[in-house]
């Protein structure tokens, strides 16, 4: 059992929970990842590690299905039945010069902990916050002890820009050059992070994709990367931007769609907007549809985009994916 | 004639995961136990991987003294209520069986399952109460070993070390010990309650267990080396392989692994579990082992319409026979000679292409090799795919520890089961095993004898 040490709403059905878990912070470092049950008949859910001290690790949530809705339940002093981490492997962090990392979303919980890292090592970082409205935005003043330049954008214009997160680095990319961009948030932002930065600068994303175990073994986490299929767990979750295959990580998120929406139904009595599915960190319902109409607007974007597609088409059909072993 | 084993009916247990053997009574036990001929030179015990006295145990069956019979078998094995269960006994001990030779082999499966189940039932012992043999507790030796993983291979060494009066502490990365007996084999197969009960019993040997530590991340080998005296890795396999053709990506595509894990370890199937699982109207299983025969049988129980596809024919099955006859019973299509060469679908599973194979020659397992038959293509309609097409070893060691190992991250170990790293041995299918509990469940012993002569050297 593990003990819940602090517990605080910090947005519109945004929590932030601390929990005490000895054994994890040794080896814990950002990008890493735990998974936590929180009793006997709970799922097996990640969360990324958002802040961590000498006995106990941080995690945010919003809202969105039955286990974040229980979880949300929490008081301090209740416990957590399983935690067990750290997974995945953590971020690299090295003297890279300027980094811009955009975020949505409760992803902004995972590129805290990143940014403080990278400042560390005497990186230039900026940081793009993306929330809804003006009371989901995350660690705001957090972010703003370390970054070197803070730019926060909502949906509803209620705070900062009124623009989604890639309008802003798409203004930078054409002013300034990028040693790394990395891009934490929901599949869709990330994927036009990717679609702008592409031939302009080195981009990474963190992918949390749908798992069991969390340990290599069930391969439900899947995802295509390059020509191969790797398992987000412990292959990523960081991975090369201009690599991974992002319609098939869209689709695949919804696998479970209609059974998440059944428990919580049953449970909490409310319907969940579709798109979030329970797992992953993405909050920010960046609807598709606001993007494919800006697409729709810039017809030069489509047409590069095209292109593009028709450059990756190629090494992606040659080889199939993952060699069965023996 | 061989007492058959009574079971329950198709009809019900199709609906249920309960398990589906009821077990022998006491005298079908005992009429079962009198077939043996106690032989002189049995060959039986050569044909268990652990050399359990067979007609030894089956005596004592003979003799309605359980207890006994299940103190023969816990001399060698601790997990007998999961080897009764699982072992293929028709290619181990039954096979060897005299008996066999001419007819059927002694039960010998079904009659330790009986022992297992019955060695603390009072009621089926009537006037013949053993003697309260108290187990001497083994000198404590104040040395400590560690294992990692808590699957047969680990449950095994750490029971044998406890008993010897080591200081053992098992690692586990889930949630539960067990390994693959918790998240791999079915409740309708082996009941949970079964493996909580023997893991309760190494408990009480005084085995400490630690869940939710991810060996290779919350620890290392080298953490564990600094605080052991010895270390046993006993990983398993855990890498699911998938057949790398197109649409494995497809929702509705999913490897055994995956599907038997919601379903064992997280127990999706019952609706106080918050873990989903899809009940897909049409299901294809590909492969032949015992995993694709679990996943068939547990999907059929959520409802499913269930084919299982494998490559070769009835006769290479590497499944378990018992569970084959049982999947026939509850009405799984089997479609030999066939493998899959694309799935077909948008976003979403709509079907799947087949292609015919035949046998010819030999591979580099000793079976016969199946080659696609050109221009045999054909379409079946489904709506999920499940893969157990094998599994490779648990790459977690490999990558995060400098040890010894092979091209497919399994962990290279000498015959006294010692790995490249100094006092850290290894076992079961991360070095390369065959797949089957009770090889696991060797490798844990021999380990066990090989550190316990270690430690008294130093």
């Amino acid at each position: 059992m593990y003990k819940i040490l602090k517990k605080q709403k910090i947005g519109q059905g945004i929590y932030e929970l601390r929990i005490e878990a000895k054994h994890i912070v040794k080896y814990a470092k950002p990008g890493n990842f735990i998974i936590l049950r929180k009793n006997e008949t709970g799922e097996r859910a990640p969360f990324t590690i958002a802040n961590l001290d000498n006995k106990s690790i941080t995690i945010l949530f919003n809202v969105v299905g039955k286990t974040t809705a229980d979880l949300a339940k929490l008081k301090k002093g209740d416990s957590i039945k399983d935690v067990a981490g750290p997974l995945g492997n953590p971020s690299e962090i090295g003297e890279f010069g300027t980094v811009c990392i955009v975020s949505g979303g409760t992803g902004c919980a995972s590129a805290y902990l990143l940014s403080k890292a990278l400042k560390e090592k005497r990186n230039k970082v900026i940081n793009i916050l993306g929330a809804k409205s003006k009371d989901q935005i995350i660690w705001e003043d957090k972010f703003s002890n370390i970054s070197d330049r803070l730019i926060v954008c909502t949906d509803d214009g209620s705070k900062g820009m009124h623009c989604l997160v890639t309008k802003p680095l798409e203004k930078l990319l054409k002013k300034q050059y990028f040693n790394r961009v990395i891009a934490i948030g929901p599949p869709v932002m990330m994927k036009e992070v990717a679609r702008l930065t592409y031939q302009r600068a080195r981009t990474f994303v963190h992918l949390a994709p749908i798992m069991v175990d969390g340990i290599g073994m069930c391969g439900g986490c899947r995802v295509k990367v390059g020509n191969e299929t790797k398992f987000a767990c412990v292959d990523g979750p960081e991975f090369d931007a201009h690599e991974v295959d992002f319609d098939s990580i869209i689709y695949r998120n919804s696998r479970y769609f209609d059974e998440e929406q059944e428990s919580h139904e049953k449970h909490h009595g409310s319907c969940i907007t579709k798109a979030a599915t329970k797992k992953k960190t993405p909050v920010k319902q960046k609807s598709k549809k606001t993007i494919s109409k800006k697409k729709a607007a810039n017809k030069k974007d489509i047409a590069s985009r095209k292109k593009k597609k028709t450059i990756n088409k190629k090494p992606v059909k040659k080889k199939t994916a993952r060699k069965t072993k023996k | 004639m061989r007492i058959p084993m009574p079971i329950r009916k198709e009809k019900e247990r199709i609906l249920d995961f309960k398990e589906v053997n009821i077990g022998y009574s006491l005298n079908e036990a005992v009429a079962e136990a009198s077939r043996c001929l106690q032989c002189k030179n049995p060959e039986c015990i050569e044909g268990c991987p652990i050399g359990v006295d067979i007609p030894g145990f089956i005596k004592c069956i003979k003799n309605k003294n359980i207890k006994g019979a299940a103190q023969i078998i816990r001399k060698m094995n601790n997990l007998l209520g999961v080897c009764g269960r699982v072992c293929p006994q028709e290619r181990l001990c039954e096979e060897k069986c005299i008996l066999a030779k001419k007819g059927e082999a002694v039960a010998i499966g079904h009659l330790a399952r009986f022992t297992s189940d019955n060695e603390d039932n009072i009621f089926i012992l009537p006037n013949k109460i053993p003697k309260n043999q108290k187990q001497k507790k083994a000198k404590r030796l104040h040395k400590n070993a560690a294992i990692v993983g808590s699957g047969p291979s680990g449950l095994a060494c750490a029971a044998d070390l406890a008993g010897m009066g080591y200081d053992v502490t098992v690692y586990e990365a889930l949630h539960e010990p067990g390994g693959v007996l918790r998240y791999g084999i079915p409740e309708f197969r082996l009941p949970k309650k079964i493996v909580n009960d023997e893991i309760e019993k190494i408990r009480k040997m005084g085995v400490g267990f630690l869940v939710n530590h991810v060996i290779g991340k919350t620890f290392t080998i080298d953490d564990l080396q600094k605080e052991y005296d010895a270390v046993f890795i006993g990983t398993g396999a855990g890498l699911p392989n998938l057949p790398s053709i197109q649409g494995e990506h497809l929702n509705g595509v999913i490897t055994a692994n995956e599907f038997l894990t919601r379903i064992n370890l997280m127990k999706a199937y019952s609706p106080d579990y918050d873990t989903p699982v899809k009940k897909a109207k049409q299901v294809i299983v590909v492969g032949g082992g015992n995993t694709a025969v679990d996943s068939a049988r547990a999907a059929k129980r959520l409802g499913s319409d269930v084919t299982i596809v494998y490559r070769r024919s009835f006769a290479e099955m590497p499944a378990r026979m018992e569970e084959i006859k049982h999947a026939k019973e509850e009405g799984i299509n089997f479609i030999f000679l066939t493998q899959p060469t694309r799935i077909i679908g948008r976003k979403k599973v709509q079907g799947i292409e087949l292609i015919q194979m035949m046998l010819e020659g030999q591979d580099s397992s000793g079976r016969m090799k199946p080659v696609p038959i050109e221009n045999t293509e054909f379409e079946m309609g489904c709506n999920q795919v499940i893969f157990a097409i094998g599994q490779g070893p648990n790459p977690m060691m490999a990558k995060t520890t400098k040890i010894s190992h092979r091209m497919d991250k399994s962990i290279v170990v000498d015959s006294k089961l010692r790995t490249s790293k100094t006092r850290v041995f290894a076992g079961g299918d991360i070095i390369g095993g065959d797949a089957t509990v009770i090889r696991a469940i060797r490798d844990g012993k021999i380990a066990a004898l090989h550190i316990d002569e270690m430690l008294r050297e130093k």
